[in-house]
C-alpha cells in the first residue's frame, strides 16, 4: 500500500521519470519475490530490469524462444529480448530462459545478468508513443554465460507446479501499474478541470447530470470512472498487505485502472480542445504517456482473461 | 439503557427464531446458527455499548482504508442474504406479475424488524452513532434476492432513518416508538420525485406556504414507494425559507392518489400524488438540528446504489451458472471470449459500483463531507447498473427477453436506479 501511494503521486508528476528511477521495476520485485538468502544478499541491492518479451511473443509469456542450457557451473543463454524498461540504464537484467522447450512453461526459469556480461548486446529504442524519459532497450544474448548461482528460484523443472512462480510477481506488481494509471490520470483530470473553470463550468456536485452543461457531466463521468479505478486499486493492495489472495482484484485493478487512464486522459486533450493538442500543455504528453499502462504487465484483453477465469472458475485450456 | 439494547436485539432475535417460515423453506437449521451467532454478536455489541465510549470519529492511521466488516454488519449480511435467496428471489416473480408484495412476506419482513436498525435507543431501536454503511449493507443484501420487494421492505427502516435522522427529539418521539411496537410498522412512505421532464430534486416545484400555524402543500408527486398503501407520506416541498420536508397524513383532504405502473419496480407499489392545498399542521415539518435536505437526498440516492449493487451481485451469479452450463457448438459459451469478457466486465463495474457506495456511505456515517462521493456512486451506478442488466439480458440471448429467467425483470428495474431520487433512505 505504501508503495502504490508513492507510484500513485510520482506518476501524477511523470510516468515516464518514475519508470526511470533506480530499483522501482519489475526485475526488482522478481528478485524480491523469488531469490534464495544468498541470491538477496547478491543482488539486494542492485537495480535490475525485466527481460520478458521477445519480437515473437508478448502477451503469452509461456512461448519465450531464449534458451538456457547448462554447461558446468554456467548456463549459456541465446536469444533475443525486446521492450525491457531501464535495460540501458540498470546494473542487471532479470531474463526469462527456457530450460527446455518441449517441457512449456514449467521449464521457464528466470537469470540474473549482470551488465557487461561478454555476449549480451543493448540497443536502446529511441522512438516511443510515450514515456519518452524512460529508456526501452532491446537485448541480445549471443552464447552469453551466466553463473548457474544466478537461476532464481528452483533449477529443478516441476512440471505440477509450472508457472505458478514466476506469475506471483504479477499480483503484487500490476496493482503498482495501475497506481501509475491512477496518478496520470489525476493529473489530466485536475488540468482539464482548471481549464474548463476557467470558461465557465462549475464543479459543484450540485445539478443532476442532465442540467449540467456537456462538458461538466463528461468530466464528471471521468472522475467518477478515476474514482472506480483508485478505489479498486487500493483494495488489491490493501489485499495484497492483508495477505489475502489478490490475483483477480489485481487483474481487475489493471484492467479498469489502464482502460480509464486512456479514457480519461484523450477525453481530457479532447475537453480542452485546441489547447489541450497542443505541446504548450501537457495534457496531449498524458494521453500518450498513458497507453502503455494499458499495455504492459498485461494487457487490458490478458487482464480480462484472467479476470474471466477466476469468475467463471475456467483453466486456461477452457477459456483461452 | 445497556439492558434496553440487549434487550430489543434478543427480542429481534427470538421473534426471528419463532417464526415459522424457516420451517416451510427448510432453513430452520441454517437460521438457528444464525440466530445464535446472532445473539452472540449482539451481546457483544451491548457489551461494547456498556463501556459507553465515543467510538472515534476516524479509524487509526494504519487503517485509513479498509475493507473488512464489523461482525455485526457480517452477522447482518449472513441473515439477510439467506433471507433475500430463499424467501424474496423466490416470491419475485409473482410479486412482479401481481405488482405487490405478498402478504405472507410482509409478515416475514415483520419477523426480521429491520425498521428497529432505524430508530435510535432512546426509542428502543437498534440505531447507534454509524449506521449508514450498516443501512447500505442491509439494502445490498436484500436486493440479491429481489430489487423491488427489496425496496418495498426498505419503506419503514427508510422513514425510521428519515424521522430520527432530520426530526426534532419531540418529534422523534411522537413517530419513531411505533416502529420497534409489537405490530407492524407503520407505512410512511416518502414522496420526493416530481414529474417534471429535467426536474431537479433539490429544487422542489411543490410548494408550502405558511399560513399562520400551518403549512398549505401544493404540487405532485411521482414514483412514491409504497405510495397507494402509506398512512403517512413524507413529502418534499419549496418553503418560504428553503427546501423542506413534511410529514403529511396520507388521509388529509386535498391529497389525492393513484398506482403508478412503470416498466420495472412493479412489486413495490409505485404511485402518483396530488396535494393540492394539503393542510399540514407547523409542527409536522422536519426541524432537527443540523436540518441538511442536500445530505436527505444524497442518503437517498445512496439506498438506490446500494440496492443496484446487491442485483448487480444476483446478476452476475446468474450469468456465470448460465454460461457455464449453456452448450453451443460443442462446449460452454463461457469458452468463448466474447462471452466470457462480458462477465468479466460485470464483474468489474459491479465492484467499483459496491466501492463507490461503500465510501460514500463511509464518509457520511463518519461526519464528514460526501456530496461529492454520493454523486459520483450515483452516477456511476446508474450507469453501469444499466449496462449489468442489459447485458446479463443479452447473455442469455432469447432466453434472457423471456420472462422465465429473472434477468429481464432485472434489466427493468435497474433502469429505475438513474431515474429515482428519494423514496428511501439510508
Amino acid at each position: 500500500m505504501a508503495a502504490l501511494l508513492g507510484v500513485m503521486e510520482l506518476c501524477w508528476g511523470d510516468v515516464g521519470l518514475l519508470l526511470a528511477m533506480p530499483r522501482q521495476g519489475l526485475g526488482n520485485a522478481a528478485i524480491a519475490a523469488v531469490a534464495n538468502d544468498e541470491q538477496l544478499t547478491r543482488f539486494g541491492r542492485t537495480w535490475a530490469a525485466m527481460a520478458i518479451t521477445e519480437p515473437g511473443c508478448g502477451s503469452d509469456s509461456a512461448a519465450i524462444r531464449t534458451t538456457a542450457v547448462k554447461d558446468g557451473d554456467h548456463y549459456i543463454l541465446n536469444g533475443e529480448k525486446i521492450f525491457v524498461t531501464s535495460g540501458e540504464r540498470a546494473d542487471s537484467v532479470v531474463v526469462w530462459a527456457s530450460l527446455d522447450k518441449r517441457l512449456g512453461r514449467a521449464a521457464i526459469k528466470s537469470f540474473v545478468v549482470e551488465k557487461g556480461t561478454p555476449g549480451m548486446t543493448v540497443t536502446r529504442l529511441e522512438k516511443k508513443l510515450g514515456i519518452k524519459a524512460s529508456d526501452t532497450a532491446s537485448i541480445s544474448f549471443s552464447d552469453c554465460r551466466v553463473p548457474a548461482a544466478n537461476l532464481l528460484g528452483n533449477a529443478e523443472i516441476d512440471v505440477q507446479k509450472g508457472f505458478a512462480g514466476v506469475m506471483e510477481t504479477f499480483d503484487n506488481t500490476r496493482p503498482l501499474v495501475a497506481g501509475m494509471a491512477v496518478g496520470v490520470a489525476r493529473a489530466a483530470l485536475e488540468r482539464a478541470s482548471e481549464l474548463l473553470s476557467k470558461a465557465g463550468c462549475r464543479f459543484d456536485y450540485a445539478k443532476p447530470l442532465l442540467s449540467v452543461s456537456h462538458a461538466e457531466a463528461t468530466l464528471y463521468r471521468l472522475e467518477a470512472e478515476w474514482e472506480a479505478a483508485r478505489l479498486l486499486t487500493l483494495k488489491a493492495a490493501w489485499m495484497a498487505d492483508n495477505k489475502l489472495p489478490n490475483s483477480k482484484e489485481a487483474s481487475i485493478a489493471k484492467a479498469k485502472a489502464g482502460r480509464v487512464a486512456s479514457e480519461v486522459t484523450l477525453k481530457c486533450v479532447e475537453l480542452a480542445g485546441a489547447l489541450g493538442y497542443g505541446e504548450d500543455e501537457l495534457l496531449e504528453k498524458w494521453a500518450r504517456d498513458s497507453k502503455i499502462l494499458d499495455i504492459f504487465e498485461g494487457t487490458q484483453q490478458i487482464q480480462l482473461l484472467i479476470v474471466a477465469r477466476r469468475v467463471l472458475g475456467k483453466s486456461s485450456g477452457e477459456l483461452k | 439503557m445497556v439492558v434496553d439494547v440487549q434487550g430489543q436485539a434478543l427480542s429481534v432475535l427470538s421473534k426471528l427464531a419463532q417464526a415459522d417460515w424457516p420451517d416451510r423453506l427448510k432453513v430452520r437449521k441454517s437460521f438457528e446458527k444464525l440466530v445464535y451467532s446472532g445473539s452472540r454478536a449482539s451481546f457483544r455489541l451491548a457489551a461494547g455499548r456498556a463501556a459507553s465510549k465515543p467510538r472515534e470519529a476516524c479509524p487509526a492511521a494504519g487503517d485509513l482504508f479498509d475493507l473488512s466488516l464489523t461482525d455485526e454488519q457480517q452477522m447482518l449480511v449472513d441473515m439477510l442474504q439467506g433471507f433475500a435467496l430463499d424467501v424474496l428471489r423466490p416470491a419475485a416473480h409473482e410479486a412482479d406479475a401481481q405488482a405487490r408484495v405478498p402478504a405472507a412476506l410482509i409478515n416475514q419482513a415483520h419477523e426480521l424488524s429491520l425498521a428497529h436498525y432505524g430508530v435510535g435507543e432512546a426509542q428502543g431501536g437498534l440505531a447507534g452513532e454509524r449506521t449508514v454503511l450498516s443501512n447500505a449493507l442491509i439494502a445490498e443484501s436484500l436486493a440479491q434476492g429481489d430489487f423491488s420487494l427489496a425496496a418495498a421492505l426498505l419503506v419503514p427502516l427508510s422513514a425510521a432513518n428519515c424521522i430520527r435522522r432530520w426530526g426534532t427529539a419531540e418529534q422523534q418521539a411522537a413517530w419513531l416508538p411505533a416502529f420497534v411496537a409489537e405490530e407492524r410498522a407503520p407505512v410512511f412512505a416518502l414522496a420526493v420525485n416530481e414529474p417534471g421532464v429535467l426536474a431537479d430534486p433539490a429544487q422542489p416545484a411543490t410548494r408550502a406556504r405558511k399560513r399562520g400555524k400551518h403549512y398549505l402543500l401544493d404540487g405532485e408527486k411521482t414514483l412514491v414507494i409504497a405510495g397507494l398503501e402509506a398512512s403517512r407520506l413524507v413529502v418534499s416541498a419549496q418553503a418560504g425559507d428553503g427546501p423542506a420536508l413534511f410529514v403529511v397524513d396520507a388521509a388529509s383532504k386535498g391529497v389525492s392518489r393513484r398506482a403508478e405502473p412503470c416498466m420495472g419496480l412493479k412489486a413495490c407499489g409505485l404511485a402518483r400524488i396530488q396535494l393540492k392545498g394539503v393542510k399540514v399542521p407547523s409542527d409536522c415539518r422536519l426541524a432537527g438540528k443540523g436540518f441538511d435536505f442536500k445530505a436527505f437526498l444524497d442518503l437517498g440516492a445512496l439506498a438506490f446504489c446500494a440496492l443496484a449493487v446487491g442485483t448487480g451481485q444476483a446478476a452476475l451469479g446468474f450469468v456465470m451458472t448460465y454460461c457455464n452450463e449453456r452448450q453451443a457448438f460443442g462446449e460452454p459459451i463461457s469458452h468463448r471470449q466474447g462471452v466470457a469478457f462480458m462477465v468479466a466486465d460485470i464483474a468489474i463495474e459491479l465492484d467499483a459500483m459496491r466501492l463507490l457506495t461503500w465510501r460514500a456511505c463511509a464518509r457520511a456515517e463518519a461526519g464528514l463531507p460526501f456530496r461529492r462521493e454520493a454523486y459520483l456512486a450515483r452516477l456511476l451506478c446508474a450507469e453501469k447498473a444499466m449496462k449489468i442488466g442489459s447485458d446479463a439480458v443479452q447473455l442469455l440471448g432469447g432466453h434472457g427477453f423471456t420472462q422465465e429467467p429473472p434477468v429481464e425483470r432485472w434489466y427493468r428495474d435497474l433502469r429505475s436506479v438513474a431515474v429515482l431520487a428519494g423514496g428511501l433512505h439510508l
